[in-house]
């Protein structure tokens, strides 16, 4: 039984060996290139990063692109709408599989197996799928309602509902799955309790057992909030950012001046932009994960 | 003149003898990296052509590289291996101003003296494409074919489905946008991407405009021009353009010229390449279609293309092995066997495409009678032509005005002069 | 209960049946209106889910003159497996017409190492802030967090640079260094989840009987943490076997992944689109991520459960 205290920074030096790549990639590779990033996005750098400081000029130019505006609404939009109906419909389907119902191991594998599928292709068949003539839309007009329309891949502003329906097919699964296993975790008794008290289930499950699962709804909103920070793949792979500018998202327009416009200061102006962005999300959580209760 | 009669004499021994004969034997044989994005059939069949005279005239291994979708796909990997020490032996790029700073740091293959050898400015046709590889008077890539973006392609199904004359310029297509609209014709189609807009923008510009307007826009970023009447009209014509396209719901540009070869959209501009796609389906120039060179207007084309560039490297084989591939590509073998699989022009002016479609004849006549213009690549840094890309983008998607359009137009193509 | 979500004429009438499968946990099967509308519900999110894979297997059967004839949800009138054929053995990517059987080893052996070292290098991570707290230790794990968000175009170019310096640009290990990086934060999150929740005594006993960091890791946790050790796994084979951007950037083309053959096949600028190759490419990609989670299945939720429900 080991009683002795030394000095901190000698106490378990196994433990801080082990810790090494994750300080390493901490500080390396996240701090570091970010701050690459941020001291470049000062610059005029176009094809290479080159250390030509050109003040704010990249931000100033950011800020007025009606692109980048437009980008920035659209995240917002397509990031609120994302988080809230994850989490609303990963819940309630999570709460209806947890009803003993039978095929529960089918429907699990049918809602997540899109995550397992990768995005391009994912967007080519919603490309299809919202194809006015091909798809829904044409399905519909053929079985006789002639003036049905819905067409949200060549209108503006129903573009972002295209992308939602596409973003939520991919990703729901596994909060319904993580959900499921919060669910699973929840005393018995509780129901027992409610039913006893003759309060009604949805009631339940409002005040007592989403209370309950809120580390649950922590760790999900982590991955569906990273999820929606770096979305691009499925904006190029389904809209392409079209029609217009309706569906640009920021990461696209990172993506599009870093390389296809060669512009890199611009973008990693943008880029400073969006990890301004994750700091004013990862900091609250910090602050809520390691500032109150403390284990051990 | 050399002529390669391919039908006599099988192209790939004709290819492989003729390379021994340019290419000098090496005792050092390498691997060649070779990155592109030439991934259709009719682009991989081209590029096999090369690979096979390569390795059959040399003792090099082509290892190909293809990586589909270009610009924002294949660049970034480009430029990262590049930058990682680790390059490939060639890549692919477009003329222009996009390989520049690699240039201007060291970081690409001197072409100069091969060159010289093997004079390459008397050679290349037009002489701006050489131009586009000459950085402080070294060369440093390798001009392979020219595309050219301005054409207008019609389907004559469709006007006589409408019962009126096949258009033969811009107005006549906006004359009888009315009586297509009614017949259930689209009028004109594009896919909706910004560079498709931008293509039948500068093909408006040249068509319409002229080649003072288009040099005053493009390379001269008068202002005068750029707010003046002329654009004003072009403009104009812009919107005109976008009624004719309303109801188009298509994204690439194949599919955009499938609805004109199948005869339910009148027109849909677009460059050469589109008429690989009329082949593909058995019609015939005249007969079935039309290729209207400038939208029926000024006959200019401007003459973009790919080109090679080839990043410095520290193993002496490999060099050896660039240099023989950069003969080998501007060959006239190597010219007549690429371009005809790929559907462009060969860059060197003493080489007859015998396989050549009309269309393509239409071309080949315009370069010789010196109808050309320099390409958008080459006049406009890629950043502005982004911007004005996604200017298009939007001008297209919505009700913005003529005057509006003309007047952003402007400051993106300012901001950078 | 029955007023969970749904209304009542999105829940009529779908026959349970559809749904019929392994039997569930504690089944009790009394048909009430109450049943009828949960399966109601479960069968329409079912039919929404499975469109775009009915979609995707239709297509891929048939050939392209039935294709250009028209529905897309229609099944196809007459079968051919050659779409399979081509994307597997035969599609051209620039002069290699091998499909993406090319590829596929390729993967195998980026997959592999990826997910071995990262999962090491994360669960060590997970075990050591929970268990062996150092100062700004929790500093370090939100930056991690904060690295789960950073979009990876931005660091494209600084990390040429870091691979290029300690020698790895090109190579499968770079590669796979990449992936242990980017990993990190969510299986870190995970184990360290998972760890939490493992009760207390446990360590503290092992400590008592002497056992070392390594020991208790190895023989005390490792053996007890199987489910979460699927999990990320499952999680890492996934988003690893399907990543185009790394594999194509870090390595050369002998190493390519398949996704880069899958990117060439459904990319390709020019010429005509031959949809049906398309979906039997992007199907065929698919496979291995796809049964690793239809075997898995109740583990993956066990983990999951573990993982991300304690905190």
């Amino acid at each position: 039984m080991s009683t002795r205290r030394p000095s901190s920074l000698l106490r378990n030096p196994m433990a801080k060996l082990a810790a090494v790549p994750m300080v390493v990639t901490a500080t390396v590779v996240f701090i570091g290139c970010s701050l690459w990033t941020v001291v470049y996005s000062f610059t005029d750098s176009k094809l290479l990063p080159r250390a030509n400081f050109d003040g704010f000029a990249q931000y100033d130019r950011l800020w007025s692109s009606s692109r980048w505006i437009a980008s920035v609404e659209n995240l917002a939009i397509y990031g609120i709408l994302t988080l809230l109906l994850s989490l609303t419909l990963g819940f309630v389907f999570a709460a209806l599989l947890d009803q003993k119902i039978r095929g529960e191991n089918v429907f699990r594998s049918i809602i997540l197996y899109p995550y397992a599928l990768s995005f391009i292709v994912t967007g080519l068949v919603w490309q299809w799928i919202l194809n006015p003539d091909l798809g829904i839309q044409g399905m519909v007009r053929a079985a006789g309602w002639e003036s049905f329309a819905f067409d949200p891949l060549n209108s503006p502003g129903l573009v972002m509902v295209a992308l939602l329906m596409a973003g939520l097919w991919q990703g729901t699964g596994l909060v319904t799955v993580i959900m499921l296993a919060g669910l699973r975790g929840v005393d018995e008794d509780i129901w027992k309790a409610s039913r006893v008290d003759g309060i009604p289930a949805w009631k339940t499950y409002l005040l007592v057992v989403v209370p309950i699962l809120r580390p649950v709804f922590v760790t999900s909103v982590v991955l569906i909030g990273a999820g929606i920070v770096k979305l691009y793949d499925l904006v190029v792979a389904l809209t392409g950012g079209g029609p217009g500018n309706a569906s640009e998202v920021p990461a696209k327009y990172v993506y599009d001046y870093m390389f296809a416009n060669q512009n890199l200061g611009q973008g990693f102006a943008a880029s400073t932009m969006m990890l301004l962005a994750v700091l004013v999300i990862v900091i609250p959580w910090a602050v809520l994960e390691f500032g109150g209760k403390r284990r051990g | 003149m050399i002529h390669a009669d391919t039908r006599k004499v099988p192209l790939r021994r004709l290819l492989a003898a003729s390379a021994m004969a340019v290419l000098p034997a090496t005792a050092m044989a390498a691997e060649l990296e070779i990155t592109h994005w030439w991934t259709s059939g009719g682009e991989a069949a081209a590029v096999r052509e090369l690979a096979s005279a390569f390795e059959a005239g040399t003792d090099h291994t082509w290892v190909d590289g293809a990586i589909a979708g270009s610009g924002g796909t294949a660049r970034p990997i480009i430029i990262s291996r590049i930058l990682g020490g680790d390059p490939m032996a060639a890549t692919q790029l477009n003329h222009g101003q996009q390989a520049q700073e690699l240039v201007e740091a060291g970081m690409m293959l001197d072409l100069t003296e091969l060159a010289e050898e093997g004079n390459w400015a008397e050679l290349v046709q037009p002489k701006s494409l050489l131009d586009a590889c000459t950085f402080e008077g070294r060369v440093y890539c390798v001009p392979l074919n020219i595309h050219s973006p301005q054409w207008m392609w019609t389907s004559i199904k469709a006007f006589e489905k409408a019962g009126v004359e096949p258009a033969q310029n811009w107005e006549e297509l906006k004359a009888a946008a009315p009586a297509l609209r009614e017949a259930g014709v689209q009028p004109l189609i594009e896919g909706l991407q910004a560079w498709q807009f931008a293509t039948l923008f500068q093909t408006l510009v040249s068509g319409l405009g002229g080649e003072e307007v288009y040099y005053g826009v493009y390379r001269d970023g008068d202002e005068a021009v750029l707010r003046g009447e002329e654009m004003a009209m072009v403009f104009e014509e812009a919107v005109a353009a976008r009624e004719m396209l309303e109801g188009t719901n298509v994204q690439d540009w194949n599919l955009a010229t499938a609805a004109v070869i199948n005869g339910e959209a009148a027109a849909n501009v677009m460059g050469d390449w589109a008429q690989g796609e009329f082949q593909v389906a058995g019609q015939v120039a005249g007969q079935d279609y039309d290729c209207l060179m400038g939208l029926g207007g000024e006959p200019l084309i401007s003459t973009g293309g790919d080109a090679f560039y080839f990043p410095a490297n520290d193993d002496e084989a490999i060099t050896e092995g660039q240099k023989d591939l950069a003969r080998l590509l501007i060959s006239p073998e190597a010219q007549i066997a690429f371009n005809t699989k790929k559907g462009s022009l060969p860059v060197r002016g003493d080489v007859d495409l015998a396989e050549a479609g009309a269309c393509m004849q239409k071309g080949l006549e315009a370069l010789k009678a010196g109808k050309v213009i320099d390409s958008v690549d080459m006049l406009i840094s890629p950043d502005v032509a982004g911007q004005v890309g996604d200017l298009l983008a939007e001008f297209f998607a919505s009700d913005m005005s003529a005057e509006e359009a003309q007047e952003r137009f402007a400051e993106v193509i300012l901001s950078d002069k | 209960m029955a007023d969970v979500a749904f209304t009542p004429d999105q829940a009529a009438g779908r026959p349970a049946r559809t749904l019929a499968g392994p039997v569930g946990a504690r089944p009790k099967s009394r048909i009430t209106a109450k049943r009828v509308m949960i399966y109601g519900a479960l069968g329409l999110v079912s039919l929404y889910w499975l469109l775009p894979l009915w979609v995707m297997v239709m297509t891929s059967l048939k050939g392209m003159p039935e294709i250009r004839m028209g529905n897309i949800f229609a099944p196809p009138v007459e079968v051919t497996f050659q779409p399979w054929v081509k994307a597997w053995a035969e599609a051209c990517t620039g002069l290699n017409c091998d499909g993406l059987s090319r590829g596929f080893w390729n993967s195998v052996a980026i997959v592999v190492p990826s997910t071995v070292l990262s999962i090491a290098v994360a669960s060590v991570n997970g075990y050591a802030l929970v268990n062996w707290k150092f100062k700004g230790s929790e500093v370090f794990f939100t930056i991690l967090i904060f690295g789960a968000f950073i979009p990876y175009q931005v660091m494209i170019y600084p990390i040429v640079v870091i691979l290029r310096e300690i020698g790895l640009m090109g190579s499968v290990w770079g590669l796979v260094l990449v992936h242990t990086v980017f990993g990190m934060p969510i299986i870190t999150l995970l184990f360290r989840n998972y760890f939490a929740s493992l009760p207390e005594e446990l360590f503290k006993a092992a400590r008592v009987d002497g056992a070392g960091f390594w020991g208790i890791f190895l023989r005390v946790l490792v053996p007890m943490s199987l489910p979460i050790f699927a999990v990320a796994m499952i999680l890492q084979i996934t988003g690893i076997w399907n990543d185009f951007l790394f594999g194509v950037i870090y390595t050369k083309p002998d190493t390519y992944p398949m996704t880069v053959q899958l990117n060439n096949i459904v990319n390709s600028t020019q010429g005509v689109k031959e949809y049906n190759v398309n979906m039997a490419a992007t199907l065929i990609t698919g496979l291995v991520p796809l049964s690793i989670y239809l075997i898995s299945g109740k583990l993956f939720v066990r983990g999951i459960a573990a993982g991300a429900v304690k905190g």
